[in-house]
């Protein structure tokens, strides 16, 4: 026993060890930036001190038993096997400390549930496999997508410092103000979670969840979808940058602005060429999870739009399953999602890509006529 | 005269019948344990090969061997095949063994019934892991399978899934139902309830959480059938239905569920403990107590799970306090393990290596449990690595050692040899590093920000899961060992006396090693 017990005891020494060697192999929660993430914090440390002491006691006890009560060093055993004080202590000890630790952890829960005067207002959407943010107060909004390549991925190129968690446009929140998030899914149940906040709220669809939070020092801060949706799931970040008012106020006007120029973009006379440019990239941020880059896609879940029937066949039909989605399958309803000019690029796109040489063009008219005749 | 001619039948007609169709027909409950017991370590070794790629997969960022669809099948299937194939069934085929000959029963109340809920299990996973091969893949989204990625996105061979829990859930019914039938009906006279092996009690208890919840499962998958074949909206909100209320249903379930693996546990762990410190089991009462306290409270803690899914704010106190709560019966098991322990003789004999680490493990599981019931740091908790640690700190070291344990306690019994102690020691030693290896590390990296379910992590998660990967790899090659063990063990060795442990206590010991074919055709007297 003694040898085992030297074993156990180098093993647990070189963990220890090989961890403190490396400074960077993080073992802990981290505090995070905002009073929610620090009472929680301070919560974790509690129950883990506690924890630890219960642990020293107990083990202690069964240690000592161990080395000292051992049949091989001819130790006669006791017969004792009940002691009625011993028991009712042992329940009771327990159910105080549990007592004390329901204080501190009522407060900070109830004090997480607050969302009442709340000074912006972002709805979060959950898609497979990306983020919607829409500034309620301000009518703009735009989705959050991977930004790491898919090269990076499968080894086919060094990884970055960011890998997996790094998106295209992250959330942008105003540094001392009491944001709300309202939270809801599209498709199926996304969960939204920046550590550094203490942030962590499904994302439910037909439901609309709040959370809050306040940041109050600027920076980039990272998160991941934490409930399992789909294939994927590991690959959907959170990136939230918080910046200073001023700074906050002018983004908001670009991206009134850039919104609005969308809007007319609608009106504009696209070319074939043009429209094509403009559909490549919206399909590869829209599209290729599911379909794949080239347009093979991953039957049975994720159909061919290479020669596909309803890429190459009637236009209506395309324009209405990309519109409305398919109910029943994976295949969602884009009309919400996408822009006029983005919707039609996309059906451009897919009718002439990869050998569908349709030549068919729709244009956001289309796309917008289409829309309002349902 | 007719002495003589009982022997005669016996010999006759009361033997194993020879070939298959001892096995295929039998109503012997020796030989029904033997098959859950086989059944489950087949189960075990399956889904420890799924585990394998899910960790070979994690060894490094990147996608290397498998791509995202296959490994959600992975961690969905390696979690339905420990919990429904290799634990549950384990304990079946330990309670199988155990039952009649700790109480002094001849066999179990309903022989027939036993033979059909064993010969449902492996016709269940041959369709559940069936579905691997069909078009679209197996089940993909986890083993809680939450709507509506289990619905209206899920595979097309979720129905057969679909089939597959219906079949468990009939078998584990109909196994609790015996299990009941046997333990209230067929006692030795003299052995009142209070005089019950711990084994028994706790099995008594998980029999009735079986039969409360196991319907509960049968109706959520229904609903779920009903949704994705007829064109209902139980869980589609689209259709004025709840995906929230899919969780709800599975947890009322799934929580009682975990304890259905544990309590078991815990029952052989409250006998091999005394056995092994020569010195009667501390407070007996309250740890029956105890556990019908757990099992009590374990059918109002079950929205723990879902502290994330906006419960409104009582709701969320209510069910932390209420999980909180059963750390105070869990503490007096665990104190009393350890106040028999006390003073005791101590030797170290595998059984006792792996009650030990089983006390040891599963109250370092048990602490994080209670971290995880404080719902503020459950938001930071939930669905993160550190939930994958102390699920597998209380399934691993605690439902599967307290398995291994039994295995080693009873094995003599069964097979009326010794095993090889020397190899034993050495996979309980291999194990227990290789375990705290793959699973200790994860509690920092869920601590550290890495979701659970992820085929693919970001660069400051790689050094612990490259630890961690190695840990489950010598974890899952050790247990080859045991299977030689256990083989070497029923083919020979040393002769095992009625009673080869000199601390043990109970009836099973009072019959010759091998146990015979038939055990208490005439029951014992209990004093």
């Amino acid at each position: 026993m003694r040898v085992h017990a030297k074993r156990a005891g180098a093993l647990v020494g070189g963990l220890l060890f090989s961890a403190w060697s490396f400074a960077d192999w993080t073992m802990n929660m981290t505090p995070g930036v905002t009073g929610t993430s620090n009472s929680i914090f301070s919560l974790h440390m509690t129950i883990l001190w506690i924890c630890v002491v219960i642990g020293v006691v107990v083990f202690g006890v069964m240690f000592w038993s161990i080395f000292a009560h051992r049949k091989s060093q001819g130790y006669k055993p006791a017969n004792f096997h009940e002691n009625t004080v011993v028991e009712v202590l042992w329940t009771i000890i327990p159910l105080a400390i549990l007592v004390a630790m329901a204080i501190p952890a009522t407060a900070t829960l109830v004090d997480m549930y607050d969302t009442s005067e709340s000074e912006v207002d972002i709805k979060i959407t959950g898609y497979q496999w990306k983020w919607q943010y829409e500034y309620l107060d301000e009518e703009f909004g735009y989705f959050s997508n991977l930004a790491t390549p898919r090269d990076q991925i499968n080894n086919r190129q060094e990884k970055g410092e960011n890998y997996l968690l790094e998106v295209d446009n992250p959330l942008i929140v105003p540094v001392g103000k009491k944001v709300r998030l309202l939270l809801t899914a599209n498709d199926v149940i996304h969960s939204w979670w920046v550590p550094d906040f203490g942030v962590k709220k499904d994302a439910i669809p037909g439901f609309i969840n709040e959370a809050w939070t306040r940041v109050d020092k600027p920076g980039i801060y990272r998160g991941q979808c934490t409930e399992l949706c789909g294939k994927d799931h590991g690959f959907m970040p959170i990136v939230v940058k918080a910046v200073p008012e001023e700074e906050y106020n002018t983004w908001v006007a670009e991206q009134k602005a850039a919104a609005e120029k969308e809007r007319e973009l609608t009106q504009k006379d696209w070319t074939l060429a043009e429209l094509m440019e403009r559909g490549e990239k919206a399909y590869q941020t829209s599209c290729a999870a599911c379909h794949q880059p080239d347009g093979s896609g991953a039957p049975p879940a994720f159909p061919a739009l290479k020669g596909s029937p309803i890429a190459t066949g009637d236009i209506a039909a395309h324009m209405d399953i990309v519109v409305h989605g398919k109910s029943g399958t994976a295949m969602q309803a884009f009309g919400s999602q996408l822009s006029e000019v983005d919707l039609a690029a996309v059906i451009t796109f897919e009718r002439n890509a990869w050998g569908n040489n349709t030549g068919d063009m729709v244009t956001p008219k289309q796309i917008f006529d289409y829309k309002n005749q349902q | 005269m007719s002495a003589v001619a009982d022997t005669h039948t016996q010999e006759h007609h009361h033997g194993p019948a020879r070939g298959i169709s001892r096995w295929l027909l039998t109503t012997n409950h020796k030989d029904i344990g033997t098959m859950y017991l086989v059944f489950s370590f087949t189960m075990f070794l399956l889904g420890g090969c799924m585990a394998m790629v899910i960790r070979a997969e994690l060894f490094q960022p990147g996608l290397q061997i498998v791509q995202p669809e296959f490994f959600n099948q992975m961690t969905t299937m390696h979690g339905l095949i420990m919990v429904f194939g290799a634990v549950m069934p384990a304990f079946v085929g330990l309670a199988n063994w155990m039952l009649p000959l700790m109480i002094g029963a001849p066999d179990m109340a309903l022989p027939r019934m036993n033979n059909w809920s064993f010969w449902l299990l492996p016709c269940a996973f041959l369709i559940l892991v069936s579905t691997l091969f069909m078009e679209g893949g197996a089940p993909n989204f986890g083993w809680t399978f939450y709507a509506p990625l289990s619905t209206t996105y899920g595979p097309p061979s979720t129905t057969f899934f679909i089939f597959a829990v219906h079949i468990m859930g009939i078998s584990s019914i109909m196994g609790a139902i015996n299990v009941i039938a046997t333990i209230l009906n067929l006692r030795a006279p003299g052995m009142t309830l209070m005089k019950m092996p711990l084994f028994v009690w706790t099995w008594l208890i998980t029999a009735f959480l079986l039969i409360a919840v196991m319907p509960v499962l049968a109706g959520v998958v229904t609903m779920m059938l009903m949704d994705i074949n007829f064109g209902t909206s139980f869980f589609d909100a689209s259709g004025g239905g709840d995906p929230v209320l899919f969780q709800h249903v599975f947890w009322f379930f799934g929580h009682p569920e975990v304890y259905i693996m544990i309590l078991p546990a815990f029952g052989a762990v409250s006998h091999i403990i005394p056995a092994f410190s020569r010195k009667p089991l501390f407070g007996y009462a309250s740890m029956v107590y105890a556990v019908g306290a757990i099992a009590l409270l374990s059918f109002i803690v079950w929205a723990h799970h879902m502290f994330t899914v906006g419960i409104p704010v009582a709701g969320q106190l209510f069910f932390m306090y209420a999980t909180m709560l059963i750390a105070v019966p869990t503490g007096v098991k665990v104190f009393n393990w350890v106040a028999t322990m006390f003073r005791g003789s101590l030797s170290f004999e595998a059984p006792m290596l792996f009650a030990v680490a089983f006390v040891i493990l599963f109250t370092i599981g048990g602490f994080s449990g209670l971290m995880l019931a404080i719902a503020p740091s459950d938001f930071q908790y939930h669905d993160t690595y550190f939930v994958v640690a102390h699920f597998h700190y209380v399934l691993v070291p605690g439902a599967i050692f307290g398995i291994f344990a039994s295995a080693y306690f009873w094995l003599p019994k069964w097979t009326g040899h010794m095993y090889d102690e020397t190899l034993a020691k050495t996979h309980f030693w291999l194990s227990f590093i290789g375990m705290n290896l793959a699973f200790f590390p994860m509690h920092f990296l869920g601590l550290a920000g890495m979701p659970r379910r992820i085929p693919d992590y970001a660069l400051q998660f790689a050094d612990f899961n490259m630890v961690s990967s190695v840990g489950a790899f010598m974890f899952g090659a050790t247990q080859l060992l045991f299977l030689f063990i256990v083989v070497k063990c029923v083919r020979g060795g040393k002769a095992a006396a009625a009673k080869p442990w000199d601390g043990a206590e109970g009836l099973e010991w009072t019959v010759p090693s091998p146990a015979p074919y038939h055990t208490f055709a005439t029951p014992p007297e209990v004093k």
